[in-house]
């Protein structure tokens, strides 16, 4: 190191070829692999539609799959399909951040715990031969450290769960991680969230295990042990968008043929 | 060549980043729930050692030494961005896991630790390796912590299960203990008890002598 290193020309020199070269490095890298990690970000979100949904199949490629769902854009708030966003591109995740395209709720409805709501939600759709086979409605909500992003699949009759799997928390492994955990998530199908005829939510999680002579057993599933936040979250989360701020609307309409 | 044999084996157990220079740890505790993560850590930890130094080496003479540190951060953070990208690219699940821990290599000590103890002093070439050495070394303290966690914690290795769990309709009851970070400090903590009974020459002397509590004649 000679001494010359230490005069102010030189190191305003190397401070900038430095910043130029790790710059272009940096954006390089950043901009050529852009392509690479849309197409990954797509592969995993339409992974754990079909996921959700019992849709996997190993011996077919994801995009074969998903083929054969519809997306759609549903307005929350008169519960129909909307073309005012392009289902393509739209992200409610983002939305959810824009004033014009999302609302702040009130505390008093936000059992959810997700202070912003977007206006409009993607939905997809699983028909054959014009027959509403299975909805898939993306869901999310306060845990105990994250939010946990999620999908709710629902069959043709838009009360019977399929399934519900999240593609992103932070909740602490092994306790509210479990929400992962195929076994527990195997409750989920089969389970009502209605009762017969009401528009009123009534599935979420109990404490303990779920006692499967009691009535309301088909609107329950057994909490996570440990877990009681993330408990409490997934049942809110549930709650709340299977409710009148959520797609109770939607899935009124959709019943009734008239979206 | 032995030179450069010591210097590429010396961190793994002798002079082990973690074990004696007790630096990087916070990261050694976050990413060890699994030895799949682990195992991609140690490679972007590999990486960005070997590659800083490598950088920092070859540009030591035109440093100027009163914003050392800021062009060594320079470099390293932007070997932290491309290892990032390049991750979530074309490994995107493990990438997800990792998360903000990828990022977090800028902050490693061990990083800027060589760049400044070794890279700084040392041609490009010798500075690589020693990138290289402190890398695994780091990541030897990483695949260990993990093999534990993983183990105990969730029954399996690199996401094969080995002891059923009692969740999947198996046997074994999950330690939960395993998979929080205060675990790792007890198997960091046995790691550095197991090099140091072999390898005595670790062993720090005391600081102090505890002085006994009352005078011989009082008894």
């Amino acid at each position: 190191m000679s001494a010359n290193n230490d005069t102010i020309s030189k190191t305003i020199t190397v401070t900038v070829l430095l910043c130029v070269v790790c710059s272009v490095i940096v954006s390089a890298a950043a901009v050529l692999l852009k392509p690479q990690q849309i197409a990954n970000k797509e592969l995993d979100r339409k992974t754990n539609i079909l996921a959700a949904a019992g849709l996997m199949d190993s011996s077919k490629s994801v995009d074969e799959l998903f083929s054969q769902i519809t997306t759609k854009v549903v307005d929350l708030e008169t519960g129909k399909f909307t073309d005012a966003v392009d289902a393509a591109t739209f992200d409610a995740r983002k939305a959810s951040k824009d004033p014009a395209l999302s609302s702040k709720l009130d505390r008093k409805d936000d059992i959810a715990s997700i202070k912003r709501q977007a206006k409009y939600q993607t939905v997809y759709l699983v028909e054959s031969e014009g027959e509403l086979e299975k909805v898939i409605l993306p869901v999310h909500g306060y845990g105990l450290w994250s939010t946990l992003y999620g999908f709710l699949a629902l069959e043709g009759d838009l009360n019977t769960v399929v399934g519900l799997g999240f593609y992103s928390h932070a909740e602490t492994p092994g306790l509210g991680g479990e929400v992962d955990n195929p076994l527990w998530k195997s409750q989920w199908p089969g389970k009502k969230v209605y009762a017969d005829g009401a528009m009123e939510p009534l599935l979420g999680l109990i404490k303990g295990k779920v006692n499967p002579d009691a009535a309301n057993a088909a609107h329950q599933i057994d909490g996570l042990s440990g877990a009681t936040l993330t408990s409490d979250g997934v049942s809110r989360m549930v709650k709340f968008w299977m409710g009148e701020n959520g797609y109770a609307p939607f899935l009124t309409n959709l019943k009734a043929g008239g979206v | 060549m032995s030179e450069t044999r010591d210097i590429l084996t010396g961190p793994i157990v002798k002079n082990n980043p973690i074990a004696l220079q007790i630096l990087g740890v916070c990261s050694a505790l976050a990413v060890t729930t699994n030895m799949n993560t682990a195992f991609v850590m140690t490679l972007a930890v590999i990486s960005v050692t070997a590659f800083s130094n490598m950088f920092v080496s070859m540009i030591r003479n035109h440093i100027p030494s009163s914003i050392r540190i800021i062009c060594q951060m320079v470099i390293i953070a932007s070997l932290v961005i491309v290892v990032d990208q390049i991750l979530k690219a074309v490994a995107y699940d493990v990438s997800k896991q990792l998360s903000v821990f990828v990022g977090l290599i800028i902050t490693n000590c061990i990083v800027m630790g060589r760049a400044e103890a070794f890279a700084m002093k040392n041609p490009p070439g010798i500075s690589f390796m020693d990138g290289i050495g402190n890398g695994l070394g780091y990541g030897a303290v990483l695949m260990f912590v993990a093999f534990f966690r993983e183990l105990f914690g969730s029954g399996s290795l690199f996401g094969i299960e080995i002891l059923p769990l009692v969740t999947n309709g198996g046997w074994y009851q999950a330690n939960g203990m395993m998979l929080l970070p205060p675990s790792a400090f007890f198997i960091i903590g046995g790691f550095i008890w197991i090099i140091r009974a072999y390898d005595k020459k670790q062993v720090e002397a005391p600081e102090f002598i505890m002085a006994p509590n009352s005078k011989k004649g009082a008894v």
